[in-house]
Parts: structure tokens; C-alpha cells; sequence
């Protein structure tokens, strides 16, 4: 059961624990817009640790304001980034 | 922004420089790696996940990281993975490496 639905706010959690970790560094402590929930996957932390993954998680694809993302863009002020994101490194934005 | 945290392979943002888009050729022990996680991989072995290549490739650390090719790194993870699984043992792939090696001096020696 996905907690997050299109449209909703969500913040990645700023976290850097060890590990195989699919969340890109730059994109840790940044607020988007869910746009999709994409299926439920077994979760790769685990697996690459030779486990079975589950239970399964949520993925998401989380759309992001690039001038929210990088300090310093100089692209167009509308230009967005998707990235794909566990449940587990997303919290409701302003929790 | 800090990197404390921030883990050698993540390197999303970060400067690359010009990123050359030259086509290439790949050697042939390239491809047998390939072959090789493959197999490892497939549905009727499941010995290796992609996830257990990719943590293997992360942990080898910066300076390895960054001296290795590609393929290197997969060979050195696909390794790891098989030694921590008992797959194989480095007595075994010891011996293999000796026997290869011996096999291609006598290889250059009559060349």
C-alpha cells in the first residue's frame, strides 16, 4: 500500500548511512512533487546484501525544480528533474 | 554543500570534465565478463544479484575505484561475491590463476 499519491509534497530524508544506497547524494534533504507510483520492488539495500528484500517497497518518481536542487543553476526557471525514489527516503514535505 | 557522507561512485553534480563519446571496442575477456554475470545471474542460477555486483563495485573503495576499468571492477566484485558465498574458495581460484598463467608463459615460450 503506497503512502504517497500523485500530487502529494514529499522531502528525501537527509541521511547518509552506509550501504548500497539508490538514493543520489545530491538529491538527499530536497522537496518534490510525487508524480507517479511506480510499482513495488524487492528493496535493493537488502538485496545487495544477499537478502530477500522484502517486504516489497513503494517506488515513486519524484519531481524536483532543478533551481531547488543546485544552488547555482543557470538553466531555465522552469526545468524539473525526475528521480525515482524509495518510500522509505521520502517524508511528508514540512514533517 | 558538504561531501562528508557522500560515498566515492555517487557522483551525481560533480565536475566530469569533457566526457568522451568516441565509439569503442571491447577486448575479448571484457565480453566473457560480461557472459560470465550473466550466467551467474540468470534465472536458473541466481547466484549473484545485480545489486550484489553493484555493492561490490562500491566497496572496493575510492582509489581502486578510480584506477579500474569497468570491467575490472566487475571481475573484482563478481570475486568478492563468490568467495563470501562459498562459490568458490581462494584456494581454488588460486590454483586456477597459477595454472593460467603457467599455461601462457609456455604459450609465449614456444611463440
Amino acid at each position: 500500500m503506497a503512502r504517497f499519491l500523485p500530487g502529494d509534497s514529499v522531502t528525501v530524508r537527509w541521511t547518509f548511512p552506509p550501504g548500497h544506497i539508490r538514493t543520489p547524494y545530491y538529491i538527499r534533504g530536497k522537496s518534490g512533487e510525487i508524480t507517479q507510483v511506480l510499482d513495488a520492488f524487492a528493496n535493493p539495500e537488502e538485496l545487495a546484501f544477499g537478502r530477500d528484500g522484502l517486504p516489497k517497497q513503494p517506488l515513486y518518481r519524484v519531481r524536483f525544480a532543478q533551481n531547488r536542487v543546485w544552488p547555482d543553476y543557470s538553466g531555465m526557471v522552469g526545468d524539473t528533474i525526475d528521480v525515482e525514489l524509495y518510500e522509505h527516503w521520502l517524508e511528508p514535505e514540512d514533517a | 554543500m558538504t561531501d562528508a557522507g557522500r560515498m566515492h561512485h555517487d557522483m551525481g553534480g560533480r565536475d566530469a570534465g569533457r566526457v568522451s563519446q568516441a565509439p569503442h571496442s571491447h577486448p575479448d575477456w571484457e565480453k566473457r565478463v560480461d557472459a560470465l554475470m550473466m550466467l551467474l545471474s540468470n534465472n536458473k542460477r541466481r547466484l549473484i544479484k545485480v545489486d550484489e555486483l553493484r555493492r561490490g563495485i562500491e566497496e572496493l573503495g575510492a582509489e581502486r575505484y578510480s584506477k579500474m576499468t569497468y570491467y575490472e571492477r566487475w571481475t573484482a566484485s563478481i570475486t568478492h561475491n563468490l568467495l563470501e558465498k562459498g562459490i568458490i574458495t581462494s584456494d581454488e581460484l588460486g590454483r586456477k590463476m597459477a595454472e593460467v598463467e603457467q599455461a601462457a608463459w609456455a604459450q609465449r615460450g614456444d611463440g
